[in-house]
């Protein structure tokens, strides 16, 4: 009876995914809430970490007939008696009441929430479920600049790591049948009728003819094996590589946001939440992300993210020059043909009114034409939100550009009053059936 | 004296291969233990935790409670509340035992003798395991559960499925047979019965009874307040395996979710007696490797390290906290198992007077092994104990009987460990493991099939105690959309007094379309 024993470790692991699978489609609505909760909550840095969610029992219990553990006789029998004798009586716990009380209680069934952890990647499915981008294919097979390297068959030279062994052995099998290498067995049929014939004591002429005759043939076969390789560079193989050019996707997204005093700390975190979303989502969509800040007063600057938003400004608002400086980083930097360019803009809605129709101007006829998408949001200080809350109450900024949202499908826009709000009107803003905003 | 088995705490397949060989030396060579061939696999702890969540099984049909256990074990053991378990052992043919690559070589044999050999022996033997479980079909049957489960997915949508898993799972306890039954007649038997009935009734054809009038219907002459009348079509009522008859005669189920019922009924089968003799077969592996990895270091085959090592492995897992110890949770099975099993060695071998009183089958026959192989094989827990808890044991982990009842507003101490509670104390004990006790007794009393098709379940109250009634009242749900019809559960005291009622009403079904009818399979008792 030998004993069997197996290495199962290299075996993949994760047999159980399809449970998790099965669960988390199961309480998906309750980690949905639990998702949105957090993200309306827990601090900007760590979005993107895993994410500890907590589901209420209920939703998923499996419940079973049991026994309750109130009500009734309940004997039980238990080890390590001190000082008991036969006949000695303890009060019970005050919360026994004896009886039939316990009709009342919900019998100490766990009503605790289940929680558990989802990776980073279930958490992001699950935040941007059913949220797509728009025109994520315009530019993406256009650009080769990337090579894979693919299998390409086989070729008589190249890498030693590359080598096909089968097909090496294979080639090395036919050349040696063709050229009729000796085979080991019949050397070693010689070499033992030839060690037969010389330890005869005595041998008679025949003999003597014989063994001539084998060990002439011996030196022969010899030859022939060094003559006819066993492994010729001829025979070798191996496996060739091709490049490809590989279709990539890359995006940029550029942020734009009034710094000007009108914006209060309150409203930079809404435009700030935002962007944050913005970035986690395209960089799921892309390989490779590219962020490029840029914010403005009366003039517009590109920085880096911790300038962005944490400096004050202060100044007038001229929202023109952020385009104009966005197009200029395009124009230097990331050659449309190459990049999804996105953009997000964040503002309170000021703007001189002299530069409207710059302003305009420059988005619908320069900017648009090379962004992909353009999402422009309008933060409110929540102390506002009443009186902005009317669609009739709108500000200058809001007016130009809803005339040019008319014109072109890649720009939506939206008004956020509070923290809450950010995920909603993200969502609304790349759902999959996108309203015209 | 022998040479070294292993000398350090690492391993390789050599050291696990000669150290298996030693084993089975002792084990089938002495003790002559008779396991089925064994079958040892090496997996990560990831693999551990992915084994637990399918009960260790290692096929398995999908279903979210299982990804709920994983994640809710996944997460004890990241934070370090809860170690894994060193091995699973799988009641198969051969027996798989599941190890893990993080033991140690020292803990390694001792996972090889208590699986591979303990356990795998109890399964063999015991007459529940070889009555209700079949060792040798158990993986096939799983694969096809699992591939023909999947198959109905993709037919009939996952939320299709789970529905029938989800209710089959909460009717679980309720979906065992408690008794073996008798063997099914094979093929030729059943032809040649057929052939038998047939020749009978030409033999006795006598034409007169032709013109006889048919006599009334029973049915009809039946008193109306009476619903267990009705259900007379529905044979061998009282049902108590509640899956078994939801299966069978539930009007709405099309034949696979029928189908779905039966492989849930058949794992909780094949887990049952695991549920009946967790004390006799952990104390039965625990004793094997206690003696086994004793004789190794007497054979100068592991060193005191190792041996040191195994000790404080095997105290920790036999240790029994007292009642009042925070760290008290139950008796342990291990602890109360192991106790037992030294302790018959001890009887049989070494007996007092006291001994020759209460275990006179078994003081004094010398054959120590052969006391515990009986044992092991003819028992379940609450049998073995009521036959083999000894005065002395008793005396060792003082156990005393503690009597909760409802109408008392004090606990009482029924009974210790002295010459007046022996038996009462064995017997609360022993009726502690008695699945009748432990689990509710609730049986299908009555469905009226003829008429609004109601169920009736009933609920026999053992010593009063009721269901968890929020809990009751769910998995009432599932029951009735798995019959499809309106159900009703009642508890009935010893009295035949009437506890309590809940009854759901078929509204929830009645407003779905009817689904076409079903052939249903009466009288159909394919097992």
């Amino acid at each position: 009876m030998g004993v069997n024993v197996i290495d199962r470790r290299l075996n993949p692991s994760g047999k159980s995914l399809p449970n998790r699978q099965r669960f988390i489609r199961l309480a998906k609505t309750a980690i949905k809430d639990a998702v949105v909760r957090s993200i309306r909550e827990r601090a900007l840095g760590d979005v993107e970490s895993k994410e500890v969610v907590n589901i209420p029992m209920k939703r998923i219990a499996e419940p079973r007939l049991r026994h309750s553990s109130q009500g009734g006789d309940h004997d039980q029998v238990l080890p390590g008696n001190k000082e008991f004798v036969r006949g000695d009586t303890l009060p019970k716990p005050k919360s026994g009441e004896g009886g039939k009380g316990s009709k009342g209680s919900p019998d100490g069934e766990g009503e605790d929430d289940f929680s558990f952890t989802l990776s980073r990647e279930e958490y992001l499915d699950v935040l941007f479920e059913e949220l797509e981008l728009p025109d994520l294919a315009k530019i993406r097979f256009k650009d080769a600049a990337v090579v894979k390297w693919h299998r390409a068959g086989h070729s008589p030279s190249g890498n030693p790591t590359n080598l096909n062994l089968i097909r090496t052995m294979r080639h090395s099998l036919a050349r040696r049948i063709c050229l009729g290498r000796p085979k080991p067995e019949a050397l070693a049929a010689l070499d033992g009728e030839i060690a037969e014939l010389e330890a005869l004591e005595t041998r008679s002429a025949a003999d003597q003819a014989r063994l001539g005759e084998r060990l002439q043939a011996r030196r022969q076969l010899a030859a022939k094996a060094r003559r006819v390789a066993y492994i010729d560079p001829v025979d070798l193989r191996y496996n060739r590589f091709e490049p490809r050019p590989e279709p990539t996707a890359q995006a940029v997204m550029f942020c734009l946001m009034d710094v000007s005093g009108s914006m209060t700390e309150d409203m930079k975190d809404l435009a700030k939440r935002f962007f944050l979303l913005l970035h986690l989502f395209l960089a799921r969509q892309y390989e490779r992300v590219e962020v490029v800040f840029i914010r403005h007063t009366s003039e517009a600057k590109e920085v880096d993210e911790q300038t962005f938003f944490n400096s004050r400004e202060t100044g007038g608002t001229v929202v023109s020059s952020a385009l104009a400086e966005m197009r200029r980083v395009i124009e230097a930097r990331y050659p449309i043909q190459d990049w999804n360019i996105y953009a997000a803009q964040a503002s309170d809605g000021d703007n001189y009114s002299s530069d409207s129709a710059k302003c305009r101007q420059l988005l619908s006829e320069e900017i648009l034409p090379l962004c992909q998408y353009f999402a422009y949001v309008e933060v409110y200080d929540p102390r506002q939100a009443e009186i902005f809350m009317s669609s009739l109450n709108v500000s200058e900024l809001w007016k130009d550009y809803a005339a040019a949202a008319e014109q072109r499908p890649n720009f939506a826009m939206k008004r956020v009053f509070n923290k809450s709000d950010v995920f909603p009107v993200f969502h609304q803003l790349f759902a999959k059936t996108r309203m015209a905003a | 004296m022998g040479e070294l088995l292993f000398e350090t705490g690492e391993w390789n397949f050599d050291t696990l291969k000669r150290t298996y060989d030693a084993i089975e030396q002792i084990a089938v060579g002495e003790m002559g233990l008779d396991p089925y061939p064994n079958q040892i696999e090496l997996i990560s702890s990831e693999q551990m935790l992915d084994a637990y969540s399918s009960i260790g099984m290692p096929i398995f049909y999908h279903h979210w409670s299982f990804g709920k256990r994983f994640a809710r074990d996944e997460a004890m053991y990241r934070k370090g509340y809860s170690g894994l378990a060193y091995e699973i052992v799988i009641n198969s043919n051969p027996c798989i035992s599941y190890i893990m690559e993080e033991n140690t070589m020292t803990m390694q044999t001792l996972v090889m003798a208590h699986a591979a050999f303990g356990h795998n022996h109890f399964f063999k033997n015991n007459y529940l395991f070889k009555e209700q479980t079949d060792a040798s079909g158990i993986l096939d049957y799983l694969n096809f559960a699992k591939s023909y489960i999947s198959r109905c997915e993709e037919r009939h949508g996952i939320d299709a499925v789970e529905r029938i898993l989800d209710a089959g799972h909460a009717l679980m306890d309720q979906g065992v047979n408690r008794y073996g039954r008798r063997a099914r007649p094979s093929l030729a038997e059943e032809q040649s019965r057929l052939e038998a009935r047939e020749r009978h009734l030409q033999d006795s054809y006598n034409d007169l009874w032709r013109t006889l009038p048919t006599p009334r219907g029973k049915r009809g002459e039946a008193p109306a307040g009476d619903p267990g009348e009705s259900a007379r079509g529905a044979p061998h009522l009282p049902e108590e395996n509640l899956l078994y008859f939801l299966e069978k005669f539930s009007p709405r189920l099309k034949s696979w979710e029928r189908e779905l019922l039966r492989i849930v009924r058949n794992v909780a089968q094949y887990f049952f007696p695991q549920r009946q003799t967790k004390v006799m077969n952990e104390g039965c592996a625990t004793f094997v490797h206690y003696k086994i990895m004793t004789r190794l270091h007497e054979l100068g085959k592991i060193s005191d390290g190792a041996m040191l090592e195994f000790l404080a492995s095997h105290t920790s897992v036999v240790f029994q906290p007292d009642f009042d110890d925070p760290r008290y949770s139950g008796l342990n099975p291990y602890a109360l198992g192991f106790e037992m099993m030294c302790d018959i060695e001890r009887v049989a071998t070494n007996p007092t007077e006291e001994d020759r009183r209460y275990l006179p089958e078994i003081a004094g026959c010398g054959d120590a092994l052969g006391a515990l192989k009986t044992a092991w094989a003819n028992y379940r827990d609450d049998s073995f104990i009521a036959q083999f808890l000894s005065p002395q044991l008793m005396r060792k982990m003082k156990l005393f009987k503690l009597e909760n009842r409802a109408k008392e507003s004090h606990y009482k101490i029924a009974a210790i460990h002295d010459e007046r509670g022996y038996t009462e104390v064995r017997r609360a004990l022993a009726a502690q493991y008695d699945p009748g006790a432990r689990d509710p007794n609730i049986q299908v009393t009555a469905a009226d099939l003829a008429g609004d098709r109601k169920l009736q379940l009933t609920h026999y109250l053992h010593n009063d105690v009721p269901l968890a009634e929020q809990e009751a009242k769910t998995v009432l749900g599932y029951v009735a959309d798995l019959w499809g019809f309106g159900v009703e559960l009642r508890g009935l005291g010893p009295d035949d007094v009437r506890r309590y009622s809940f009854e759901l009403g078929a509204e929830r079904k009645a407003a779905a379309p009817a689904p076409e009818p079903e052939p249903v399979a009466y009288g159909d008792h394919v097992f």
